[in-house]
């Protein structure tokens, strides 16, 4: 067999659509079928298992949610065919939870997203003690979820002790009940002080992978440094800032620490990460959590296949 | 050496392996125990009264050599889960586990903890009838008793008699809700950053929920009446939600959605209110030497409206599991660490002001213990032995408790109302929409209940 023989068919495959596909099974014959055959047995443990580690706990979830399952009241567990998805649809807890999800995921991700930009495009300059201020800059990000929230709840944001209105009282803002009136804001402030140094970094790693002959060049035509920053920069940056946007959206939305430890799901609080925390430990409804699960589950895989879409189209828009 | 020889080292190194792995597995945590000698597991929340028993377990050794006790601690609601995930499969895992008293008679009446009541009676020098007969209700079900209480807790209101002499004002022995939230509005001051009264607003059913729902039963409210309807939305309950949240806004302290009991303990112990309504074995930690209010704090009951006490009951439990191997083993160090003899041993090794509150008369009328617990102490005792919780507010009750529901979902009815209230603590959402949704919530669980 030569190298010819199997190169050209997958190169080809894709524009010759499926007739070419056709024409490349039909030469397969013989040993190279056969070996190919093998290839696949040698792969099918590895597939099975794959299939198992990833797919069980799903699986598991989905009989989990067709059955009436109280942890307190285990003599009276049984089949409950949809109920359990009726009870998510009807108790008027879901979308609610959506709706505070979307809203504190999506103001700490632009918030983190904007101050990334601005402290990236600040330590992609030369000056002294760079290492130290990007090493400063990254802190928040290593710092666990529960200590960042316990440092904000205590330490930043106490009505009487805490600094930020010890701040606001220097400038004669009266002190503000932060956690009673305000508490989706104080959500948001962790996450944004917690995500900010995660954008950076990725953004600054698209920071220094900028040419520096392309920005010369802007120079040498005139270009202002807002121009250069809007017209060659930024565009440069989007697909930087579309694998910030995608990981940071992983990350946020299972936002749990703190929640559980400043608000306790009170005031537009509850996420859907805490919603099902609420519901299998604290109501012991398995069968319900189970369905809340499987239900995020298909809400997530339709907005992540839409929203997928949408960015390789902006993707290929950008390769043409 | 051989072929044969080096085949026979192999299989004789497998062996030994294979043997160790075993015994290994099967002496987990008997390790290092003789023969004759039963390990009773012990599931228990991290609280300082059960450290303070694990030091002390060397003088349970002494008398029971053959018993050896393997403590597990947990975070709270993780002994929740642990214990419950066990006793609800019949794992067997734990011997024998702290409970709650929210929890004793639901896994009581499961069959889940084993029936104390016999083994408690035949033996005279344990006194059963010692314990405040409040806490042992509070255990029992249909008069078996489920669990031994090891320390247990009412409320009552702490007041800064400093600040009261100051602006003239005399607390009565037995105030009203009336008149402690005029004295809060009275005694707030803002430019002193101090708050009138300091009242739990964290959601939860254990924080909000414990002063509030003794709230409700002085107002004449309850959460469900004798057939499982829940009273969410009758006066007595709107009424004294309405009041809480009054005194709250005239008088409580700043973003009270985030004070708890640990966090208005900080807030009174600074000095920054002048009167706070919690639990009774708070007085310990206001009295102590880091409190800055040590020495100028009064107590008397808990404030009322239309019944005479208010003050909740709460105790930490010991019961055994009703899947342990080894129950009488399990029994003899219930009996030891619930005894009268370990309230002295306790006060004697580790400091009077250690020993576990509210459960036994007898431990009031030791000399030492009443002298360190100052003016709280005999309080305690009167209000231990005065509070109902068959029947704490105005109308009958189908369940034992008193700031609590004894059916599984309260905590989570609980939770979930508490939520709504701090929206209204906030005005994000009105108290009667609140309270609407609430009775919504409550009737769904009532409604299991009623199924039986």
């Amino acid at each position: 067999m030569s190298t010819t023989v199997e190169t050209t068919p997958t190169i080809e495959a894709p524009r010759g659509g499926a007739a070419g596909r056709k024409a490349a099974k039909v030469e397969l014959k013989g040993q190279d079928l056969a070996e190919r055959k093998f290839a696949r047995k040698l792969i099918a443990p590895g597939l099975v298992v794959a299939i198992l580690i990833t797919q069980i706990p799903f699986l598991a979830t989905i009989y989990y949610s067709f059955q009436d399952w109280n942890l307190a009241r285990p003599e009276e567990r049984s089949f409950a065919g949809f109920d359990n998805y009726v009870a998510v649809i009807t108790n008027g807890a879901f979308l609610p939870s959506v709706w505070a999800t979307v809203r504190i995921v999506g103001g700490s991700m632009i918030l983190s997203l904007l101050l990334g930009l601005l402290l990236a495009v600040l330590l992609d300059r030369n000056f002294k003690g760079r290492a130290l201020a990007r090493t400063l800059l990254i802190t928040p990000f290593l710092v666990m979820p529960a200590a960042a929230a316990l440092i904000w709840k205590y330490s930043l944001l106490e009505v009487n002790t805490g600094m930020i209105n010890w701040g606001l009282g220097l400038i004669g803002i009266n002190p503000i009940a932060w956690n009673t009136d305000y508490p989706a804001t104080t959500i948001v402030f962790t996450l944004t002080w917690q995500y900010t140094p995660f954008m950076m970094l990725i953004l600054l790693a698209g920071l220094q992978s900028q040419s520096a002959e392309v920005l010369e060049a802007a120079d040498v035509d005139g270009a202002s440094v807002l121009q250069t920053f809007r017209h060659m920069t930024l565009p440069h940056l989007r697909t930087y800032a579309e694998l910030a946007i995608l990981l940071g959206t992983v990350f946020m939305i299972q936002v749990f620490d703190p929640v559980n430890i400043m608000t306790k799901g009170a005031g537009n609080t509850k996420t859907i990460a805490y919603l099902l925390y609420e519901r299998a430990f604290i109501g012991q409804q398995i069968g319900e959590a189970a369905a809340y699960g499987v239900i995020t589950v298909i809400v997530t895989i339709v907005i992540a296949t839409a929203a997928l879409r949408t960015m390789f189209k902006i993707f290929t828009e950008e390769a043409r | 050496m051989t072929a044969t020889t080096r085949r026979r080292l192999g299989t004789a190194g497998i062996g030994v392996s294979f043997a160790l792995a075993l015994s290994g597995c099967a002496g987990f945590g008997n390790l290092g125990t003789d023969p004759g000698v039963t390990t009773v597991t012990l599931a228990t929340v991290n609280n300082p009264q059960m450290q303070d028993m694990a030091q002390l377990l060397p003088e349970f050794n002494k008398l029971h050599p053959t018993i050896k006790i393997n403590m597990i601690f947990m975070e709270e609601n993780d002994l929740r889960n642990a214990a419950t995930k066990d006793v609800a499969t019949q794992g067997g895992q734990y011997d024998i586990m702290t409970v709650g008293a929210y929890e004793v008679p639901i896994w009581g009446q499961n069959r889940w903890l084993v029936d104390l009541t016999d083994m408690a009676a035949k033996d005279p020098a344990y006194d059963v009838d010692d314990f405040f007969q409040p806490v042992r209700d509070g255990v029992s079900v249909e008069n078996r008793l489920y669990a031994v209480p090891f320390y247990g807790e009412s409320s009552f209101l702490m007041y800064r008699k400093d600040l009261f002499e100051q602006a003239g004002l005399t607390m009565p022995e037995r105030p009203t809700w009336e008149q402690v939230a005029q004295f809060a509005e009275q005694l707030k001051d803002p430019a002193a950053d101090r708050a009138g009264i300091c009242l739990r607003g964290k959601p939860g059913w254990g924080e909000m929920f414990a002063p509030l729902t003794t709230m409700v039963n002085t107002f004449g409210g309850q959460w469900y009446d004798m057939s499982w309807n829940a009273q969410v939305e009758q006066p007595g309950f709107t009424d004294a939600v309405q009041f809480y949240l009054n005194t709250l806004e005239a008088g409580g302290e700043a973003d009270p959605v985030s004070f708890g009991f640990t966090e208005c303990l900080n807030l009174f112990s600074q000095e920054r209110a002048a009167m706070w309504y919690d639990a009774t074995s708070a007085a310990g930690s206001v009295e102590s030497s880091d409190s800055k209010v040590a020495g100028k704090v009064g107590y008397v009951r808990a404030p009322v409206k239309d019944t005479e006490n208010s003050g909740w009951l709460w105790s930490w439990n010991l019961g055994i599991n009703a899947e342990s191997d080894s129950k009488e083993q399990a029994w003899e160090f219930l009996k030891w660490a619930t005894s009268k003899e370990y309230a002295k041993l306790v006060g004697s090794t580790l400091g009077w002001s250690k020993t576990p509150p509210g459960t036994r008369k007898s431990t009031y009328q030791i000399p030492e213990y009443v002298e360190a617990g100052g003016e709280f102490a005999p309080l305690t005792a009167q209000i231990m032995s005065e509070v109902n919780p068959k029947q704490p507010g105005v109308k009958p009750q189908p369940w034992v408790g008193i700031q609590y529901v004894t059916i599984p979902e309260f905590q989570d009815v609980g939770n979930q109302i508490s939520q709504l209230i701090a929206d209204s603590i906030a005005g994000r959402r009105p108290l009667k929409l609140a309270l609407n949704q609430g009775q919504e919530i409550a009737q769904r669980a009532g409604e299991n209940q009623k199924k039986g």
